[in-house]
């Protein structure tokens, strides 16, 4: 019946009116984390700075090279490879983009019949990679807004473990990179062993004048102090991923909520006009229902051009109920 | 005078302080406590957990109880970058819960006999002392 598709209709309508207030409320909390998410990016920048610094320096003072982790190993047989994404979804193609990008590292790797194993940060990354049987090592979830650097320390160490133990030749870091609050890319970035470019260049800002940071007092010695001095590196690495990856997810989310929130209002506007139609259908057929059982009570009198709802039929009623009335009061 | 320097204690949270400063006492691995003055030679050290104290320009001391990290003095007019995973500002501490820790590792230190955990406990000891004589109390 007509009335019945008006009352579904005004159901769903009501149904997407709350949608929209969840996807705009949403909208706005992601809005607000973006700027508090960028700032911790900022403040993360003179740590990681000041330690890329250091470690070049070391390499410059002729710390010695063959310590692993920066000397990476002759033959890569096994690459292990974070893929740090959200542990919610509602944002986008946010985590898709990051499982994409692996997926895609690790298929090449399998194919070059190379050994490969994947560091899944978030739920949403375990959930993906569990589900199509990649193999996994330890999974690491529950932090992606808001990351610490306690967080960083336990996958550090966890990755830097696995490369030292040589379960693994190489470690990679696929994340999303935070540009601007409009712009964000998945990259994959060497992590262990530190590539070439990180540690060259040392120019000894010690301002050693000739150039070479040979002048350098160390204490212990500087293989000592690489040593204990690379496994924070690595850290600070994966912190500042961590909270790329953090804003960058803010910045999805944001963008997935504002236009389901766009969406929902245009599904609310194209309903309400259907719903109306309806409406008017009902109220119009409702009419014509009524003028077609008033024509068929009319006796099929057809020289009437319209139809009398009577008044002797009104004026009889009354009649009666006077009666009645007056019947009972005497 | 010297000219001052460049004091920058990094945690990777934040920069914790940033100063001038006459003097910087801190403590290495291996080779105990270090004063650096202006016009030091560059240096680098691996730090253990320790009381530092910047001595400021305007006379006052600035104590930071570092747990680990490193100290990179370079450049003319000197700067001393400390960097740290895990410092804090002698007014952050929380003085309670250093004692606290310091006398529960103290008495597994005394208790206990497996290796992992006394290793564990002379880290905590140590970090509960740098605490404590940052916040200026004489464990």
């Amino acid at each position: 019946m007509a009335g019945g598709t008006e009352r579904i209709l005004r159901g769903r309508i009501k149904a997407m009116q709350s949608t929209k207030k969840i996807t705009r409320a949403m909208e706005l909390i992601a809005g607000s984390r973006i700027v508090k998410a960028q700032q911790r990016v900022q403040a993360a920048v003179p740590y990681s700075e000041q330690i890329t610094e250091v470690v070049k320096d070391l390499a410059a003072a002729g710390a010695s090279n063959d310590v692993p982790m920066l000397a990476g190993r002759d033959e890569v047989k096994t690459t292990c490879y974070v893929a740090i994404t959200a542990d919610r979804g509602l944002c986008g193609g946010y985590n898709a983009g990051v499982q994409r990008a692996t997926e895609g590292e690790v298929k090449a790797d399998v194919l070059a019949g190379k050994g490969y194993t994947i560091v899944p940060v978030g739920k949403k990354a375990e959930g993906y990679f569990r589900f199509r049987d990649y193999q996994l090592s330890q999974s690491f979830m529950g932090f992606s807004d808001q990351p610490s650097y306690e967080d960083a320390r336990h996958i550090g160490e966890y990755v830097v473990d696995l490369f030292v133990s040589g379960q693994v030749d190489k470690v990679e870091l696929v994340y999303t990179r935070f540009i601007t609050a409009g712009n964000q890319e998945v990259v994959l970035r060497p992590l262990v062993p530190l590539s070439a470019d990180t540690v060259a260049g040392g120019d000894g800002k010690a301002g050693s004048s000739d150039g070479s940071g040979g002048d350098y007092e160390f204490e212990p010695d500087p293989t000592e102090i690489l040593d204990s001095l690379l496994p924070r590196y690595v850290e600070a690495r994966i912190y500042a991923a961590l909270l790329n990856a953090a804003a960058s997810e803010h910045a999805f989310r944001q963008r997935a909520m504002k236009s389901a929130t766009d969406n929902a209002e245009e599904l609310i506007n194209s309903l309400s006009i259907v719903m109306n139609r309806a409406r008017q259908a009902s109220i119009t057929s409702e009419i014509m229902e009524i003028v077609g059982g008033a024509a068929a009570l009319d006796g099929g009198d057809a020289t009437h051009g319209y139809v009398d709802m009577g008044d002797d039929y009104f004026g009889q009623q009354l009649e009666e109920l006077e009666n009645a009335s007056g019947g009972s009061s005497a | 005078m010297a000219d001052p320097i460049i004091v920058e204690v990094v945690s990777p949270e934040k920069v914790l302080y940033s100063g001038e400063a006459d003097m910087v006492i801190t403590r290495t691995a291996g080779g105990g406590e270090i004063a650096f003055q202006a016009g030091h030679a560059a240096f680098l050290g691996v730090l253990v957990e320790n009381h530092t104290r910047v001595f400021q320009t305007d006379g006052q001391v600035q104590d930071i109880a570092v747990h680990r990290g490193f100290v990179e003095v370079s450049g003319n007019p000197t700067k001393i970058s400390l960097l740290s995973d895990t410092a804090e500002l002698a007014a952050d501490i929380n003085v309670d819960r250093a004692k606290e820790a310091l006398e529960r590792h103290q008495q597994t230190l005394r208790d206990e006999t497996v290796d992992g955990a006394i290793a564990d406990a002379v880290a905590g000891k140590a970090r509960a002392q740098a605490r404590l004589t940052a916040s200026g109390f004489t464990a």
